[in-house]
C-alpha cells in the first residue's frame, strides 16, 4: 500500500511537472496576445497580462497586412486542395487501374523524385516560374505545391486502390459505364477515406511552409501567414512579440480544434492506405 | 513460282522502308500504309467497316513522325545553339551595359530543356525504326492483320492512361524533375558569389572541382564534418528521445493507479497538434537571452544572476533545438504507443506474474521488445524525417550560433545539412556548393526512403 501511495505520488509530480511545461508556452503566447505593450520586455515574467486588452489584435489587423496574409493562405490552402485532389487520385486511378506502356518506369522515377527536398531545385523553380510570369502571384505558388505533392501522394493514395477489388470496376464496365464514370461513381465514394486524408494533407501544407512562399512571394500584401508572422519576430529587437502571440493564436486556435476533431480519423485513413499490417 | 517472286518483291519493297524511315522518319510508315492498303483491296472479305485499318493507323503515325522531324529540321538552328550555349554557358561578358552580356544560368537552363528535346525527339526517331521493322515483318508473314484494338472506341479506349497523365506528367518534369537535373548540374559548376554572378560574370563548368573543394578545403571540409556529424547525432538524439519519453508517459498514463488520464492526455496532445512553426517561433522567444521570459523568470527566482543564452552557445543551442523538438515530437509517441500498449495481451503480464516477475523484469521482457516490433519501421521513417527537419532547427536558430567553423563555409553550431543548404543558396548565393551537398543528402536518403517505399502495399504486392 506504501508502495502504491509512494508510485502514485512521483507520478502525479512527473506529470504535473509535465503540464506545466506543455501549458506554458501555450499560455504564455495566449497571455502576451492580450497585453497592452508589444515588445517581448514589456510582457515581463508572468503569462497573465497586468491588464486585459485587445490592443495587440486592433494593431494585427490595422497596422499590418495580417488580414491578407490570412486570406492569401486560406486562398492558396483551398486551390492546392482542389487540384492537389482532383489530379492526384485521377492518376492513382490510372495506376491502379489500367496497365500501359511505361507505368512501371514512372511509378519508379515517382518514387526516386519524391528522395529529394524539393527546395534544392530552388534556383530552377524561380527561373521556370520567372520567364512564366508567375513571379510575385498565388498561381506560380499553386503551381509549385500541386506538382510538388504528386509523386509521394500517389503512391499513397494507390496503394489504397489497389485494396479495392477489381470486380467492382469490371462489374461497372459490362454495364456500360466509361472511364470517368467508373472513377465517380464506383472508385471515390468507396476510396473516400484515403480521398479525406489528401485534402486535409493538402489543405494544411502550404499554412506552415516558409521556403517556396518565401521564393514566390516577393511583395508584402501577396505573403502567406508562414512568411508574415516569421518576418514580424525576425531580428533581435522583438518589437512586435505581442502582435506576433495574437497572429499565432488566431492560427493556432482553429488549427488545433481541426486537428484534433480529424486527428482520429487521420491515423486511420493512413494506417488502413499505406502500411500493411 | 510466281507467288514466291511476288513475295520477294514485297519483302523488298518492305525494307525499302526500313531504309526510307532511317532517312527521314515516317517516310517509311507511309510507304508501309500504302502496301498494307493494297493487300487488304486484296483480301477485303470478313473485314467490318468500322474497324480502323492498319493502314490507317500506319499514315496517322506517319504524318505525325515527318510532322516531327519537319519541326525539328525548322528550328534545327535553335536547338543546336542551344545545345552549343550549355556546353560554354555562354562567350560574351565584360560589356558596359550588363544586359548584353550572356547570362549563363538562362542560357543553361534553356540549353538543358533544348537538350532533353532533342533526346526525346531522338527516342522517338528510334522508335519509329524499330516499328516500321516490326510492322513490316508481321506484313511479311500475315498479310494484313486485324486488331480488335483498332477500332476508333478502341483506341481511344487504350489512349485513357495517356490522356490522364499527359498534363500530370507535365507538371512533374517541369517542377519537379527539371529543376531537381538543373541543380545537379550546378554541382559542377563554379555558380556562385562573388566571382561567378551573372549578368556581371559568367559561370564555367568546373567537372568535380567542387566535390575535391568540399572535401580538400579547410574551411569547406570542416565544416562539412561537423555539420554531418551533428546532423547524425541530431537525428538519432532527437527520434530516441522522443521515443522513450512518449513511451514513458504512454507508460505512467496507462497505469491502473493514475487517474484523470484522459484529462493529461488531451493536454499533452496540445503541442502535436499546434503548428510547428508556430510553436517554433515562439520557443525561440521564450529562449530569447535578453528578453526571454524564462531568463528573465530564473533570475527573478535567483537561480541565475546573468542570462543564459540559450540559443547563442553553441552547446546550449544544441540542447535547446533537441528539447524544444522534444517537447513537439514526444506527444505524437505518447499517442501512438498507447495503442500500442493496450493492444499487448494481459495474459503475458498475467503469466509473468505468476512466474514471479519483476515490474523491471516485466517492462525490459515484455513491454519493450512487444513497443519496438511494433514501433521499428515508424522510427525508421521518424529517423529520415529528422534527419532532414529543416524547421526544427530554422525557425528556433537559423542554424546558429555562426561564429564555430572558419568563415567563408557559412554553416553554423545547429546547422543540419538541409538548413545549410537553404543558406547557402538563400543567402550566400553559392549555389554550387549547395547543389553538391544536395547530391550528398540524396544518396545518405536514398536507403531510408528506399525501405519506407518497401513497407507500402503498393510495393509489396509487386503491382506497379
Amino acid at each position: 500500500m506504501l508502495k502504491k501511495r509512494m508510485k502514485q505520488v512521483v507520478y502525479y509530480t512527473i506529470l504535473i511537472t509535465l503540464v506545466f511545461i506543455v501549458l506554458y508556452p501555450i499560455t504564455w503566447t495566449l497571455g502576451s496576445s492580450f497585453n497592452q505593450g508589444s515588445s517581448l520586455q514589456s510582457t515581463g515574467i508572468s503569462p497573465i497580462p497586468d491588464q486585459f486588452s485587445l490592443e495587440q489584435y486592433r494593431k494585427l489587423f490595422t497596422e499590418t497586412d495580417y488580414l491578407y496574409w490570412y486570406k492569401n493562405t486560406l486562398k492558396i490552402a483551398i486551390i492546392n486542395m482542389m487540384f492537389s485532389v482532383a489530379i492526384t487520385s485521377l492518376s492513382a486511378y490510372v495506376f491502379s487501374r489500367y496497365g500501359f506502356k511505361g507505368k512501371k518506369t514512372s511509378m519508379i522515377s515517382m518514387l526516386i523524385l519524391q528522395i529529394i527536398p524539393s527546395f534544392t531545385g530552388m534556383v530552377a523553380m524561380y527561373i521556370i516560374i520567372w520567364k512564366m510570369g508567375l513571379l510575385d502571384t498565388h498561381l506560380g505558388l499553386i503551381i509549385i505545391y500541386v506538382a510538388g505533392q504528386i509523386p509521394y501522394n500517389t503512391w499513397l493514395v494507390k496503394g489504397y486502390l489497389d485494396t479495392i477489388p477489381r470486380e467492382l470496376d469490371a462489374a461497372a464496365k459490362v454495364d456500360g459505364a466509361g472511364n470517368f464514370t467508373t472513377f465517380f461513381k464506383i472508385i471515390l465514394p468507396i476510396a473516400r477515406p484515403i480521398i479525406v486524408f489528401l485534402a486535409i494533407a493538402t489543405f494544411t501544407a502550404p499554412w506552415m511552409d516558409y521556403i517556396f512562399p518565401q521564393l514566390v512571394l516577393k511583395s508584402q500584401k501577396n505573403w502567406t501567414l508562414a512568411v508574415g508572422l516569421f518576418e514580424m519576430i525576425d531580428g533581435e529587437a522583438n518589437n512586435a512579440f505581442s502582435q506576433f502571440a495574437a497572429g499565432c493564436t488566431l492560427v493556432a486556435i482553429p488549427f488545433t480544434v481541426f486537428f484534433m476533431l480529424s486527428q482520429k480519423f487521420m491515423t486511420e485513413a493512413l494506417g488502413a492506405g499505406a502500411v500493411k499490417s | 513460282m510466281s507467288a514466291n517472286l511476288e513475295a520477294n518483291i514485297q519483302k523488298k519493297k518492305f525494307s525499302l522502308a526500313f531504309i526510307f524511315s532511317i532517312l527521314f522518319m515516317g517516310l517509311g510508315h507511309i510507304l508501309l500504309g500504302f502496301q498494307a492498303k493494297k493487300i487488304k483491296s486484296q483480301s477485303s472479305k470478313g473485314i467490318k467497316k468500322n474497324v480502323l485499318g492498319l493502314h490507317h493507323l500506319l499514315f496517322i503515325k506517319g504524318i505525325v513522325f515527318i510532322c516531327i522531324e519537319v519541326l525539328a529540321l525548322i528550328n534545327l538552328k535553335a536547338l543546336s545553339k542551344g545545345i552549343y550555349d550549355l556546353v560554354t554557358l555562354g562567350t560574351v561578358t565584360g560589356e558596359k551595359i550588363m544586359k548584353n552580356n550572356d547570362h549563363s544560368i538562362f542560357l543553361m537552363a534553356e540549353g538543358l530543356i533544348i537538350f532533353l528535346i532533342v533526346l526525346v525527339i531522338f527516342v522517338i526517331y528510334i522508335y519509329s525504326i524499330t516499328d516500321v521493322y516490326k510492322v513490316n515483318k508481321r506484313l511479311n508473314n500475315d498479310k494484313y492483320y486485324i486488331d480488335n484494338d483498332y477500332t476508333f472506341k478502341g483506341v481511344i479506349n487504350n489512349m485513357f492512361p495517356y490522356f490522364v497523365l499527359l498534363p500530370v506528367a507535365l507538371l512533374i518534369i517541369f517542377f519537379v524533375f527539371f529543376p531537381l537535373l538543373f541543380s545537379c548540374l550546378l554541382a559542377f559548376t563554379n555558380y556562385s558569389m562573388p566571382y561567378h554572378m551573372p549578368p556581371k560574370n559568367l559561370v564555367d563548368w568546373v567537372g568535380i572541382q567542387n566535390f575535391i573543394d568540399m572535401f580538400s578545403l579547410p574551411n569547406w571540409k570542416e565544416a562539412f564534418i561537423g555539420v554531418f556529424s551533428w546532423n547524425v547525432i541530431w537525428a538519432f538524439v532527437a527520434t530516441f528521445l522522443n521515443f522513450f519519453v512518449g513511451l514513458l508517459i504512454a507508460l505512467m498514463l496507462y497505469d491502473k493507479d493514475i487517474k484523470f488520464t484522459k484529462g493529461f492526455r488531451t493536454i499533452f496532445i496540445l503541442p502535436y497538434a499546434i503548428p510547428g512553426m508556430i510553436s517554433l517561433l515562439v520557443w525561440r522567444n521564450l529562449l530569447n537571452g535578453q528578453f526571454g521570459p524564462i531568463n528573465l523568470s530564473l533570475k527573478a527566482m535567483g537561480i541565475i544572476e546573468n542570462s543564459l543564452p540559450f540559443l547563442s552557445d553553441p552547446i546550449m543551442a544544441k540542447v535547446s533545438v533537441i528539447l524544444v523538438n522534444l517537447w513537439i515530437g514526444a506527444p505524437y509517441f505518447m499517442l501512438l504507443l498507447t495503442g500500442v500498449l493496450t493492444s499487448i495481451s494481459k495474459n503475458l503480464y498475467e503469466a509473468a506474474e505468476i512466474d514471479g516477475a519483476s515490474a523491471f523484469q516485466k517492462f525490459t521482457k515484455i513491454t519493450l521488445p512487444m513497443v519496438m516490433f511494433a514501433t521499428a519501421p515508424l522510427l525508421i521513417m521518424t529517423f529520415s524525417h529528422n534527419f532532414n527537419n529543416f524547421g526544427a532547427v530554422y525557425f528556433l536558430t537559423q542554424g546558429g550560433p555562426d561564429n564555430v567553423f572558419p568563415p567563408g563555409s557559412g554553416a553554423g553550431a545547429t546547422d543540419l545539412l538541409i538548413t545549410w543548404i537553404f543558406e547557402l543558396m538563400n543567402g550566400m548565393q553559392k549555389y554550387n556548393m549547395a547543389a553538391v551537398l544536395s547530391l550528398l543528402v540524396f544518396t545518405l536518403i536514398a536507403p531510408f526512403a528506399i525501405y519506407n517505399f518497401s513497407k507500402t502495399k503498393s510495393f509489396k504486392e509487386g503491382d506497379y
